[in-house]
């Protein structure tokens, strides 16, 4: 993996003219945890899929930059919500799609090693409707460590499991992907207050930058800092309109 | 187990029919050359066997032949169609067209261009099943999930790569049903085909026993040609079934 840049977006987005966000400056520092708050349709899976070079549907007029300048498309490795695992590929088969996309050969004693690190070992065979939804996400995000990207861009991830697995999720991915410059969107106040070491808000106001406690993410769930961190977002969550 | 007992339900089924047909011909007293009872029609096929049986192989290499071809073009059609848009703007309208117009009124046509052999009946078949594919398939390509294309774009895939890793594999389960109607309209095509004008085939001979009022030959062919077709769809079925097995989640 190369130095992870950070990341600046500056810009505004309209639907149809509407607008979306306008003149926000997002900044999302190298090699940290940063969080977009939100509730659903505030734009913050835009922002990500803005800087990913998806397609949003809006008119983003604006730049997206790296701090060290160079482009970022070859840079990011992506998760969603959905496990977006093949369901004709089995584990080892979906964490090496990424180099079997580019036409490279898979360096298969590494996708091993990421999948037992992950807990996976003993389903490295199995098809993905065989795993829990837990299992699917470990999987999930094997493969978006075997991409090895400086960038990774959360969209959601977690959103989907239980709150036990999501926990299980968060810390694991948290340990995982350190050292990477990382942009969780969320809409859960405690996954934000838990993992990041910057947090914003997005709304229609624009971006609202949010207290998180000082310690090193991953927090502990009954860490009373966090429960407070994750209190005071809720409200302004609930708040923002 | 399961196998066993929906072997045993289709011989039920195929004895009960043979019941209701041996009771209409009894009960009614129609004239064999009407109506045939199940022994005649048993008998001619045993001692009209290797008449039959010549007849059948020419039609039956005639629909597997232009099953395959007709696959392969439905396929290829489906691919290129999802992968350029121009290509879509232009060829859709015709394929939909050219669908319109009645394959058994074409059948005429063929047999002027084509002559009484095969290739007439290979045409006709190909004809017939090639928009199921195509439209199967084509529609199977087109349906890949957003989020699959989205992890193929951050991956950085060419949208060849894309089509071969994803996009087909996706598609596959949606092309098996494509071929599973297919499979049961070939034999409609070649036996159309063979009316129109042949000089050997089950098409053939069915035409050729109607002018001489032999109604046991035709009804034993059109035996032997359903009994073709139930097997070609069940070896469908079975590939089709293995194909969604190990391309589609469960449940899904």
């Amino acid at each position: 993996m190369t130095q992870p840049p950070s990341i600046t977006v500056a810009g505004a987005a309209a639907i149809n003219g509407a607008p979306l966000f306008s003149n926000i400056r997002l900044e999302i520092p190298a090699g940290q945890w940063t969080s977009l708050l939100g509730s659903s349709g505030a734009g913050k899976s835009t922002l990500l899929r803005l800087i990913a070079g998806l397609d949003t549907g809006v008119d983003f007029a604006g730049t997206i930059t790296a701090s060290d300048g160079a482009p970022l498309a070859g840079r990011i490795a992506y998760m969603a919500q959905s496990d977006l695992l093949a369901p004709w590929l089995d584990v080892i088969g979906n964490v090496m799609l990424g180099a079997r996309l580019r036409g490279q050969t898979p360096d298969r004693s590494k996708a091993v090693d990421l999948i037992s690190k992950v807990g996976l070992a003993s389903q490295i065979h199995q098809r993905p409707h065989t795993l829990s939804g837990g299992e699917r996400q470990r999987a999930s995000l094997a493969r978006t460590l075997m991409e090895d990207r400086p960038v990774v861009l959360l969209d959601e991830p977690f959103s989907a499991l239980d709150a036990r697995t999501r926990a299980e999720m968060q810390e694991l991915a948290g340990e995982m992907l350190s050292g990477r410059t990382v942009l969780l969107v969320t809409h859960e106040p405690g996954e934000a207050a838990r993992l990041s070491h910057h947090a914003f808000l997005v709304s229609a106001a624009g971006l609202l930058a949010l207290d998180v406690p000082g310690s090193t993410p991953v927090r502990a769930v009954d860490d009373p800092l966090t429960m407070q961190a994750q209190a005071r977002m809720f409200r302004q969550l609930r708040e923002a309109r | 187990m399961k196998c066993a007992a929906a072997l045993a339900r289709g011989a039920f089924a195929f004895v009960f029919a043979i019941a209701v047909w041996q009771a209409i011909v009894s009960l009614t007293g129609v004239p064999h050359f009407i109506l045939p009872g199940p022994q005649r029609v048993a008998q001619q096929l045993w001692t009209s066997r290797e008449l039959i049986a010549e007849n059948a192989i020419v039609t039956f290499v005639q629909i597997l032949t232009g099953l395959v071809l007709g696959i392969l073009l439905g396929v290829s059609t489906a691919i290129q169609l999802a992968m350029s848009p121009f290509s879509r703007m232009v060829m859709r309208p015709l394929i939909v067209f050219a669908q319109a117009v009645p394959v058994f009124a074409i059948a005429p046509v063929l047999t002027l261009w084509l002559g009484y052999g095969p290739a007439s009946k290979i045409v006709m078949v190909v004809l017939i099943i090639y928009f199921p594919v195509a439209s199967a398939f084509y529609d199977g390509l087109m349906r890949t999930p957003q989020g699959f294309l989205d992890l193929a774009r951050v991956m950085g895939a060419s949208s060849f790569r894309e089509l071969m890793k994803l996009r087909i594999p996706h598609a596959l389960p949606a092309l098996a049903s494509g071929i599973r109607l297919a499979a049961v309209a070939s034999p409609f095509g070649a036996v159309i085909g063979e009316w129109v004008g042949s000089s050997q085939g089950l098409g053939h001979l069915m035409l050729l026993s109607s002018g001489r009022a032999q109604s046991d030959i035709m009804f034993a062919c059109l035996f032997v040609l359903a009994l073709f077709t139930v097997a070609l769809y069940f070896a469908v079925d079975r590939l089709s079934a293995f194909i969604i097995a190990r391309y589609c989640e469960p449940g899904a």
